[in-house]
C-alpha cells in the first residue's frame, strides 16, 4: 500500500472534520486555532496526495472504501471534549511519526521535517486543553473522561504496520502510551481501560473499511466536485 | 458602559475645566492628531465608537457563518484552503476589533451578550444566504469590495486603536476581494453551468452590496457628527458611487452582468449612475426580517451557549493554578495566565 496516500488521507479527513468547527467554537480564539490546525493538516494532505497523483482526483473522486485513513480521524466532532480527545490521540501519534520520518532518508523526510513543527503546536494545543478540561470543573472532567473512553477503541489502529513506510509504527505505540498517560495524569484523568481496538477497527481504515459517519462526511465533501465532471474551479 | 475608563479619566482630569477639555479635543481632531485610549474624549464620541466598532467586530464573527457554510463542500483542495484561511482571518479580525473596542472601557463578554440579546447590530449583508459555491466568490468580490471601500478611510479614523486595527484588516480584506474575484473569473470562464452559477450569485449579491454603504445621505442618522469627529470621512452616497465605478469595468472583464438596467455612464459627473435601491428591503432586513437574521443569531447563541462549560473549565483551571502557585509561593501565576 502507498504510505503517502494513507498519511495524506489521515490529514485530509481530519482537516475536513476540523473545518466543521469554523464559527462554532466555544470561544473566538478557538475558531482561529481549530481552523489553523485544519489548514496545516490540509497543507500536509495536499503535499502527500500529490506524491501519489492528482490531489483533487484523489480527494473528490474516490469511493469511501478507497480511502486509507485511520478510523479515528473520521469520527464526528462531537462536543469540544470529543474533538480535543481526538486531537490529543492523533497529534501525539503524528508528532512521533513525523519526528521519526524526518530523521530517516525516505521521500517523506522533507515533508515530515516541516510538518513536525506544525504538529508540535497541535499537540501543545490539545495538551493545554486536556489539562483545562480534565482539571477544570466537574462537568468538563466528566465530559473529557467520557470522550477519551469513547475514542480509545480507535487508537490501536494507529500503530498497525504500514507497508512502504520507513518507520516501524508498532514501535511508536509504547512511547505514545507513555506520553498520553503523562498528560492525562497531569490533567487528573485516567487512561481508559478496555480494548484499544475492535474486530472492525484493527487496521481496518488502512484497508478501506470505514465507519458509518465517514460516508456522510464524504458525500458532503465530494458532491459539488462530482456534480460537475471535468470542470475546473 | 464605560465605567473604568471614565472614572480613571475623571480622576486624572479632576481639576480640568470641561470646556477646555472639549476644546482641546476638538482642536486635536481638527489637527488630525490621533485620540488614544487615555485621552479625554466626549462621552458621545466614546459611545459612537463603541457602537460602530462593536458592530464591526460582530459583523466579522457573524460573517464567518455564510462562508463557513461552504468550507466542507469546497470543490477543490486549493479552494478549500483559501476559504478556510479567509474564515480564519475573519475570526482574527473579530479578535482585534473586540480588543480595540475594549480600549474604550467595555469588555468582549459584554459586547457578545449585547449581540446575543439583539441589542447591538452586525452588518445586514450577512443576513443573506450563501446558496451556491459562487456565492463565496460574490461575497469576496462584492461584499469584501464594498467593505474595503468603506474601511480604507477608517485607517485614518481619529481614534488610534481603531485606525491601526483597520490598516491590518484592510490589507487582508484586499486579499479576500481578489480571491473572490478570481473564483468568479474561473466560474465565468468555466462550463455553462458554472457561468450560470456565477451570474446568479452576482444577481443576488449586487443590490445588498450597494445597501452596505447605508441609507442615502439625507436619511443617514449618524453621518454628520461622525464626519465632524473624523470617524467618518466620506458620505454614504459618495462611497457607494466610488464602489459602483470600480465594479462596472471589473464585471466586464468577468463577463458577468450587473443586474441593473439603469446602470449607465454619466459623462457630466465622470461616473456611473445606478438605478433606484430598494430601501424597503434594506429596512426590513434591518428590522430582523431578512432571509437569515434568525438563523445567524441563533447559531451564534448556540455556539456560545454550548461552549459555556469549556470557558468555565478554563477559568476554573486558571484559578486552581493560581491557588497552587500561591501555595507553592512562587511563579505559577505566569503559567496559569498562559
Amino acid at each position: 500500500m502507498n504510505a503517502a496516500l494513507a498519511l495524506g488521507d489521515d490529514a485530509l479527513v481530519l482537516a475536513q472534520r476540523l473545518g466543521e468547527w469554523a464559527g462554532n467554537a466555544p470561544v473566538l480564539e478557538e475558531d482561529v486555532a481549530l481552523t489553523n490546525i485544519a489548514l496545516d493538516l490540509l497543507g500536509q494532505a495536499r503535499t502527500l496526495l500529490s506524491l501519489t497523483g492528482d490531489e483533487d482526483e484523489l480527494a473528490f473522486r474516490r469511493e469511501a472504501h478507497e480511502f486509507r485513513n485511520v478510523q479515528l480521524v473520521e469520527q464526528p466532532n462531537g462536543d469540544f471534549a470529543d474533538t480535543i480527545a481526538r486531537q490529543l490521540y492523533f497529534s501525539v501519534y503524528q508528532e512521533l511519526l513525523y519526528g521519526a520520518l524526518a530523521e530517516g532518508g525516505s521521500e517523506l523526510a522533507p515533508l515530515a521535517g516541516k510538518a513536525v513543527k506544525e504538529v508540535a503546536y497541535h499537540r501543545d494545543h490539545a495538551e493545554q486543553w486536556t489539562l483545562r478540561l480534565g482539571d477544570g470543573t466537574e462537568e468538563s472532567h466528566r465530559r473529557m473522561q467520557r470522550a477519551l473512553g469513547t475514542l480509545w477503541r480507535f487508537t490501536g489502529e494507529l500503530f498497525e504496520p504500514l507497508e512502504g513506510l520507513a518507520v516501524e509504527l508498532p514501535a511508536l505505540h509504547a512511547p505514545w502510551r507513555e506520553r498520553i498517560a503523562g498528560v492525562l495524569g497531569r490533567a487528573t484523568l485516567e487512561i481508559p481501560e478496555g480494548a484499544d481496538r475492535t474486530a472492525w477497527s484493527a487496521g481496518a481504515g488502512r484497508q478501506g473499511v470505514h465507519t458509518e459517519p465517514f460516508g456522510r462526511m464524504l458525500a458532503e465533501m465530494q458532491y459539488l466536485h462530482r456534480a460537475h465532471p471535468g470542470a475546473s474551479w | 458602559m464605560t465605567t473604568t475608563v471614565t472614572t480613571a479619566q475623571a480622576d486624572g482630569h479632576a481639576t480640568a475645566d470641561p470646556h477646555a477639555l472639549a476644546a482641546a479635543f476638538d482642536a486635536a481632531v481638527a489637527d488630525e492628531v490621533r485620540i488614544e485610549p487615555r485621552d479625554w474624549m466626549p462621552d458621545a464620541y466614546r459611545d459612537t465608537l463603541v457602537r460602530q466598532m462593536a458592530q464591526h467586530a460582530h459583523s466579522e464573527i457573524i460573517g464567518m457563518q455564510p462562508e463557513a457554510n461552504w468550507i466542507t463542500r469546497a470543490p477543490s483542495l486549493r479552494r478549500k484552503a483559501i476559504l478556510m484561511a479567509k474564515v480564519q482571518d475573519e475570526a482574527g479580525h473579530g479578535l482585534y476589533l473586540y480588543s480595540a473596542t475594549e480600549t474604550l472601557g467595555v469588555s468582549r463578554d459584554d459586547l457578545l451578550d449585547k449581540l446575543h440579546a439583539g441589542r447591538q447590530r452586525y452588518s445586514s449583508i450577512f443576513n443573506y444566504p450563501t446558496l451556491t459555491w459562487a456565492d463565496v466568490g460574490a461575497i469576496g468580490w462584492l461584499v469584501d469590495g464594498a467593505a474595503i471601500t468603506n474601511q480604507v478611510p477608517l485607517c485614518r479614523c481619529s481614534y488610534g486603536p481603531y485606525a491601526r486595527a483597520m490598516v491590518r484588516i484592510c490589507k487582508e480584506e484586499s486579499f479576500h476581494q481578489r480571491q473572490g474575484y478570481e473564483l468568479l473569473l474561473a466560474l465565468s470562464r468555466g462550463t455553462p453551468e458554472q457561468h450560470a452559477m456565477a451570474q446568479d450569485a452576482v444577481n443576488r449579491w449586487w443590490w445588498p452590496s450597494l445597501m452596505m454603504f447605508g441609507p442615502p445621505d439625507d436619511e443617514s442618522a449618524h453621518s454628520a457628527q461622525s464626519m465632524a469627529w473624523r470617524i467618518k470621512r466620506h458620505s454614504n452616497d459618495e462611497l457607494r458611487r466610488r464602489f459602483v465605478d470600480i465594479c462596472v469595468p471589473q464585471a466586464e472583464i468577468l463577463g458577468l452582468t450587473l443586474p441593473d438596467p439603469d446602470l449607465r455612464w454619466n459623462e457630466e459627473r465622470g461616473g456611473y449612475d445606478h438605478g433606484p435601491i430598494d430601501w424597503a428591503e434594506f429596512r426590513e432586513v434591518l428590522r430582523g426580517n431578512g432571509p437569515c437574521n434568525r438563523e445567524r443569531l441563533e447559531r451564534r447563541r448556540a455556539a456560545h451557549e454550548s461552549g459555556a462549560w469549556v470557558r468555565q473549565a478554563a477559568v476554573a483551571y486558571a484559578a486552581k493554578q493560581r491557588e497552587a502557585g500561591r501555595a507553592a509561593g512562587h511563579g505559577a501565576d505566569q503559567e496559569a495566565g498562559a
